[in-house]
């Protein structure tokens, strides 16, 4: 394969994990990697060429526009103008998925989403996506000739690095977007969190509709802090106005991959399921000895969280 | 304010799917109800035409089979009327064909506002809102958890990595919701009965200049080469609690070195 696209996101000069991720595998697949940015390229190089990014095409300061018009567009103006890698990859992420979707209009190419495999065969790029719950495995390539589009799901692949210079930083401009480009970031807001973040934690704790209450769910928060891990959520909790978006674990939501998940009063829906099962080890704890989620645990409590909880953060505790 | 609101129809979530083997896109043959993450657009949707006091929210499907439950689902909600897409040329039809035939289909309606889910439940390509507002030539703004209207414009809450931040954008504009940030009504008994006679209009592929083409399997470019099974994880022990079983937790949490 000769050349690879990857849309790298940045924020405070700091690379993501998934374009990372993504430089790690673009490069066992082409003779090229090259990273597209929407930002400045400079503060990003460094990282980006120690992951195998040769090129770094930058758009410059997308000042209070969004990423998903501007991006695609200076993307689709390069292909236009003569550029021509044979893939494109994104990480399923906000900016990721408005990039890739105003892309695939512009070059009426669709994009294979949900990625968790990305392989060559034949010459092409095959995609691998889990449907019902992660339980089928389905591949997909294009058929037709231009340029491939995959959204991959974080934690796909280790980042590692290649041990490359700064990659090289060219200019990528941004055409006039005209009504496409009308929307205006006004005011940003950080929610505040302690501890480390869900998608990079050793440990994740996360809790379900089998909490009872909302009061409960600080119980999921103190068993996290004491294993110095993050606290998740099922969708159930989160739809339910207990916990902000930013906790929920699951096919909408985060995919994490720690070291240890434990699974307080949460069945298994498909939904949580795609999220987690990644993980190493698995631990779960719920009334209901049917439950799906004891059908890949590594240990699984039947149990009443609010017993078994209380019981376990004291005597963490008491540990010191 | 005149809004659009994109509804999937989906098989029942609790009636786990199943891949046709001809074709290995997912059979929908059976009775379909609206995708609970659409239910979250709709309640919006009517929020903001109460509080503009005009205007009329429209319902925008698509399927192959005719299908109508989940569009009564949603006129019973409150929607005012619906437009379905459908024809049996759109069988297998990707997200890109799909933002197609959504796209021509918004055209026939007067749109302020156009909201969809951020992904459907059961296809999940995240996809479709973007493309139908690149396809229309309009602004977007994703994953919002709240839609506020100011004159000509909505500010929106888009969530970030790390919080959100408030968009504010020009109408006419694509938003897509993210799941679970209003509570959606529950349909009164007499909005199931105003349901049956709202406007439903029904039209082809052809209706809207689309050739078939451009939509179903073979209009999506990509072919699947294989369909296997996941490995499976497999379990491992199970306890009983009987007062102790925090005990098994700490002792493997030791054996992983986590304490």
């Amino acid at each position: 394969m000769g050349t690879i696209w990857v849309y790298a996101e940045a924020s405070g000069g700091k690379v993501a994990s998934i374009s990372l991720e993504l430089l790690t595998r673009a490069r066992q697949l082409a003779d090229t990697v090259e990273a597209v940015v929407g930002g400045d390229g400079e503060p990003v190089a460094g990282e980006l060429g120690a992951h195998g990014a040769t090129t770094v095409h930058a758009t410059g300061d997308l000042g209070d526009g969004l990423a998903g018009p501007a991006v695609a567009s200076a993307i689709a103006s390069a292909i236009e103008a003569g550029a021509a890698p044979d893939a494109v990859l994104f990480g399923t992420t906000y900016d990721g998925r408005d990039v890739a979707g105003r892309l695939s209009v512009k070059l009426n190419a669709p994009v294979i989403t949900n990625i968790v495999e990305l392989e060559q065969a034949d010459g092409a790029l095959v995609g691998t996506e889990p449907v019902f719950g992660g339980t089928v495995n389905v591949s997909t390539r294009f058929n037709g000739s231009g340029v491939g589009l995959f959204l991959v799901r974080p934690k796909s692949f280790a980042a590692e690095e290649s041990g490359g210079g700064p990659a090289a930083v060219s200019a990528l401009p941004v055409p006039e977007l005209g009504a496409t480009g009308a929307a205006r970031v006004v005011d940003r807001f950080a929610e505040e969190s302690s501890g480390p973040k869900l998608d990079e934690a050793g440990v994740v704790v996360s809790g379900g509709r089998g909490l009872g209450e909302a009061d409960k769910y600080s119980m999921i928060e103190d068993l996290a802090n004491l294993l110095g891990g993050a606290a998740g959520a099922s969708r159930a909790i989160v739809d339910a106005g207990w916990v902000p978006y930013s906790h929920q674990v699951g096919q909408t939501g985060k995919v994490v991959k720690p070291d240890v998940y434990v699974a307080c009063g949460i069945s298994g829906a498909t939904q949580h399921m795609v999220g987690m099962k990644g993980s190493k080890n698995i631990i779960a704890i719920n009334k209901d000895a049917e439950a799906p989620i004891f059908g890949i645990a590594d240990l699984g409590v039947v149990g009443d969280v609010h017993k078994v909880l209380p019981k376990l953060i004291e005597a963490l505790q008491a540990r010191g | 304010m005149d809004i659009v609101v994109c509804v999937k129809q989906i098989p029942d979530p609790a009636d786990p799917g199943e891949l046709d083997p001809e074709t290995k896109t997912l059979k929908r043959d059976m009775k379909l109800i609206m995708d609970e993450s659409d239910s979250y657009g709709v309640e919006m949707a009517l929020q903001l035409r109460d509080a503009a006091g005009e205007g009329e929210v429209t319902l925008v499907s698509m399927a192959p089979n005719e299908e109508v439950n989940g569009l009564r689902s949603a006129l019973a909600m409150g929607a005012d009327k619906a437009i379905l897409v459908s024809d049996e040329a759109l069988a297998g039809t990707d997200a890109l064909g799909t933002a197609r035939v959504l796209a021509a289909a918004i055209g026939r309606a007067q749109a302020d506002l156009i909201l969809a889910a951020t992904e459907s439940s059961d296809g999940y390509t995240g996809t479709v809102p973007e493309q139908v507002a690149e396809l229309l030539s309009l602004p977007s703004v994703t994953f919002a958890k709240e839609i506020q209207a100011d004159g000509g414009e909505v500010v929106v809450k888009r969530q970030t990595e790390d919080g959100y931040d408030e968009v504010r954008c020009p109408l006419p504009a694509v938003v897509s919701v993210t799941a679970g940030v209003v509570e959606p009504r529950y349909p009164s008994f007499k909005g199931i009965m105003a349901a049956k006679s709202k406007p439903m209009d029904q039209v082809g592929v052809a209706d809207l200049g689309i050739s078939a083409d451009q939509v179903g399997w073979a209009g999506g470019g990509q072919e699947i080469t294989d369909v296997s099974p996941a490995p499976e994880r497999e379990a491992g022990e199970i306890v009983t609690d009987e007062g102790d079983a925090h005990e098994a937790i700490i002792a493997l949490l030791e054996e992983l070195r986590i304490v």
